[in-house]
């Protein structure tokens, strides 16, 4: 399954074969670079960045470096070789051969879950665009530079469904993807989280760990779809997904690292102190990591939500890893524990599982989420500081679902709005956290220097040293 | 160059202080050998078969981690599933099962030299104490080009007996043609070759390291082919019967066959390229393959009327009909190489080894060695370095030289080579 760079737009998908779909594709094409232009990272399209480009989907393929302009990087669509006789695993459509096109009835539920997932691409290169003019490092910068084309090319595997399946409305999707803008009042993007800023490194840091993440979880239950594209699309995509939340977990941990070793030289936990050495204190990055997780169990979606049950008897949205449950895969009997507030208290009550589709995946999130948490907490453990991270209660500053009309705290008490007002700042990041870690960031751009602020990585980028030219400025 | 039979495991783990546990290795692993649970992502030394396709996916690096155990000792799962942090590479020679051999453990890419490559290396040159830096005219070798993930593929174009139907050991000497693949190697490099097929733990065969026998231009000059001197191994070196995987697949090859080769690995058992340099060539059975190398290097030369040095062979071997090249070695010119035979196994005559040959040969030796452009190779069976050592001290005292002091200036001029097995 080698890809065909003789193309205009790279792919393994035989896409000389299909000269209308090569066609509107080729007419997109130039519309989506116009779009990295005007939205993709600032101020540095004339840069190379020493960045992976796959050359094709097999293991040895698809991870080739090399120096790029990131205009000139090579966006296209990969899908994973196709599965003999994959069949249809979940809902009422069990067992059926897997569809290689749309069925007419899903059409319009198939096309809202592929523009949701696709606009979530575009729209993190819009937040994280500001951020090359503060890198702690070339190395820190070239890795945002390759979280930013993978994305690009995320939204293009998303737009080579739209284009090819869905006909003129997939068209429109597809342009539709590159009018709206993140935290734009008029044309927002779909989902929330991609409508807040990422001001810092730090914000950038938490995101790619915990929101892209997310990503991981929605595309691992799309990679179980019964429309066996989606399928194959998104199983190449989470070969890619994987190095997001690697920038997010060593990021965190180099701050963490960095932190530590500051506090034993000083011989100090005193905040003051520690923000005096210009390095962020451990209860501030607790308090962005509550930001983020609970942004980020927002994504997931209402706790009870008929839609989800639908995408799940359908076929179209399976469970995080369902082939490997060993229930029935129809679940019309079977139920699901989610939160509500009863009485002042969280309680769990038992929902019908199909209903409940949308808590499954957040709490299989939740379980790898924390387990990354724990690894950060070896690192401060290591460096003997007595302090310890912990994920928010899941139902914390929720914004969707039942649980947001209620104030819930990180362990998970139900707080009053009085009681809320004084705590919170304790809780979420404050205005003044976030004016202290802005007042570090500035650009760090010599071969092997890192920012006060953050450890240098333990390994440099394909197995390059950690002091090699990942950005070259010209 | 021939194989002892394995016993250390070059086991692929998984750094847990690296990994972010994005579960893509998991899902690229064919065969299973991948599992987790809440705390580490480990894998089952049983299982792997080191194709490697889970390197190149994974985002940090955390996969490519690798330990030396003895082949008994492998990290199990279980113990995996606890560890905070990789423990370190064990001594081996405390593992009880792992002395050094001429095994190399798989697992490379184009650009690096295996680590197991490396410790032949070390092992091969520790009768010198170390690999020492080549002969300052050498010219430049390339090294590492082929990695086991992507060898290069050899195709057998000649394979011939070179010792007399008769003798107990069956010598070879196999061509192999590289068709349009560069793969550049210089006289005294060695090249890995990848038997085809499983081990009886179902993982592929180490690799087998070979010195090239053919000189720079080729077997056929301006062919891209270079040639082997591969010895069937039937017996250990205690004598009892084993059989040699890499050694006899070579032997057994036909013409046309393809064959896996990495490498090319070595930058110091290097021939000097300067006029006036002399070669003195110590060597026994298919310890001749570089000296063999190197000679035809300069035969071509010699025939061309370019002016040299000298060049002088000692060559050990049971008797004439088991030594390597004994016919086109005679037919060479005098004027060309001082050659010097010493046969171990000949009815009615004694015992001749090339420790004896030196001694003989004493004062011609000694002139050689107090010239600053003489360069020394011994290339053979380990046994034979004692014996050779002890030569040259008595060589050099009855002719007015310190064998204690010029041995370390030799090596540190790159004036004296040893690779023994």
């Amino acid at each position: 399954m080698s890809i065909d760079y003789s193309q205009k737009i790279p792919n393994n998908v035989h896409l000389n074969d299909n000269k209308t779909l090569q066609r509107a594709l080729e007419h997109w094409q130039p519309e989506f670079i116009n779009w990295w232009k005007d939205m993709g990272p600032d101020g540095s399209q004339n840069f190379d960045v020493y960045l992976r480009t796959a050359v094709s989907v097999d293991p040895s393929g698809w991870a080739h470096f090399d120096y790029v302009k990131m205009p000139d990087y090579r966006w296209g669509i990969f899908l994973n070789p196709a599965e003999a006789d994959r069949k249809v695993n979940f809902g009422a459509h069990k067992g059926e051969a897997a569809w290689q096109e749309v069925p007419g009835e899903y059409r319009s539920n198939l096309r809202r879950l592929i523009v949701t997932q696709g606009d979530t691409e575009p729209a993190s290169v819009e937040q994280q665009r500001h951020l090359g003019l503060t890198c702690p490092s070339l190395y820190d910068m070239r890795n945002l530079f390759q979280v930013n084309v993978e994305e690009g090319r995320h939204l293009w595997a998303m737009v080579y469904l739209l284009h090819a399946y869905f006909g003129r409305d997939g068209r429109e999707e597809a342009e539709a993807l590159l009018e709206r803008r993140s935290g734009d009042a008029d044309n927002p993007r779909i989902l929330g989280a991609f409508n807040e800023r990422t001001p810092d490194w730090l914000s950038f840091f938490m995101f790619t760990y915990f929101t892209d993440r997310d990503g991981k979880y929605q595309l691992c239950s799309l990679a179980e779809s019964g429309f066996d594209p989606l399928a194959r699309t998104c199983k190449f995509m989470l070969t890619e997904e994987a190095h997001h939340m690697f920038v997010g977990e060593s990021g965190v941990g180099r701050v963490i690292q960095r932190t530590c070793d500051v506090m034993n030289q000083l011989k100090t936990d005193d905040v003051a102190k520690i923000r005096a050495a210009g390095v962020i204190d451990l209860p501030t990055i607790q308090r962005y990591l509550n930001f983020h997780f609970s942004v980020t169990m927002d994504l997931f979606g209402a706790d009870v939500s008929s839609n989800a049950a639908t995408f799940y008897t359908t076929g179209l949205k399976g469970r995080y890893e369902e082939t490997k449950q060993t229930d029935d895969h129809l679940l019309n009997d079977a139920s699901y524990g989610v939160l509500e507030v009863d009485d002042g208290k969280l309680v769990t009550i038992q929902a019908p599982y199909l209903n409940a589709i949308n808590e499954k995946l957040r709490d299989d999130y939740v379980v790898d989420a924390k387990a990354g948490i724990e690894r950060w907490n070896k690192i401060i453990q290591k460096a003997g500081i007595p302090f310890t991270l912990s994920a928010p209660h899941k139902a914390f500053n929720r914004k969707i679902g039942p649980l947001s009309a209620a104030r819930i705290s990180p362990t998970g008490q139900v707080v009053s709005e009085g009681e809320w007002t004084h705590q919170h700042l304790h809780w979420l990041p404050s205005a003044e956290d976030r004016a202290f870690v802005a007042s570090l960031m500035g650009r760090v751009a010599e071969p092997g220097k890192f920012a006060n602020w953050i450890a240098p990585p333990a390994r440099g980028i394909n197995n390059q040293p950690v002091d090699f030219a990942y950005v070259r400025f010209n | 160059m021939t194989a002892a039979p394995a016993t250390i495991l070059r086991q692929h783990l998984i750094d847990p202080e690296i990994c972010i546990r994005c579960n893509t290795c998991e899902e690229t692993c064919p065969v299973d050998a991948i599992s987790h649970d809440s705390r580490n992502y480990v894998i089952d030394a049983a299982k792997c078969k080191l194709c490697y396709n889970c390197i190149s996916p994974c985002p940090t690096g955390a996969i490519d981690s690798w330990r030396n155990m003895p082949a008994d000792r492998a990290y199990p799962i279980a113990e995996q599933l606890l560890w905070d942090s990789l423990p370190g590479q064990i001594a081996l020679d405390q593992g009880g099962t792992a002395g050094a051999g001429t095994e190399v453990g798989a697992g490379n890419t184009a650009g690096e030299t295996p680590e197991d490559v490396a410790q032949i290396a070390a092992a091969s040159t520790a009768g010198q104490g170390g690999t020492a830096p080549p002969p300052w005219s050498a010219a430049h070798p390339y090294v590492n080009l082929y990695g086991i993930h992507q060898p290069a593929v050899a195709t057998v174009s000649g394979n011939f007996r070179l010792t007399a139907e008769d003798a107990s050991s069956d010598i070879r000497h196999i061509v192999l043609d590289f068709g349009n693949a560069s793969f550049p190697v210089l006289e005294g490099q060695t090249i890995g070759i990848l038997p085809p097929g499983l081990d009886a733990n179902g993982k592929p065969h180490h690799v087998r390291l070979y010195s090239v026998a053919s000189p720079r231009e080729g077997e056929r000059p301006k062919y891209n082919n270079l040639s082997l001197t591969v010895k069937r191994v039937t017996e250990d070196h205690e004598g009892k019967a084993a059989h040699g995987i890499g050694s006899n697949y070579l032997c057994d090859l036909k013409k046309g066959d393809k064959v896996n080769v990495v490498g090319p690995y070595g930058t110091s058992f290097l021939m000097p390229n300067h006029p006036g340099s002399h070669l003195l060539m110590i060597c026994t059975g298919t310890g001749s393959a570089p000296m063999r190398a190197m000679t035809e290097r300069r035969r071509r030369k010699f025939s061309s009327g370019e002016s040299l040095g000298k060049q002088m062979l000692f060559f050990g071997a049971r008797s004439s009909g088991e030594l390597p090249y004994f016919g086109p070695l005679t037919k060479l010119p005098k004027e060309f190489i001082d050659i010097n035979f010493g046969f171990s196994r000949v009815p009615g005559e004694p015992k001749r080894y090339v420790q004896d040959l030196l001694r003989e040969r004493g004062e011609d030796v000694a002139r050689l060695l107090k010239d600053e452009n003489t360069y020394v190779y011994i290339c053979g069976l380990k046994g034979m370095e004692k014996g050779v050592e002890e030569a040259f001290t008595a060589l050099c005292q009855a002719n007015g030289l310190d064998w204690n002091g010029l041995r370390p200036q030799m090596l540190q001029q790159g004036r004296y080579h040893v690779e023994t097995y």
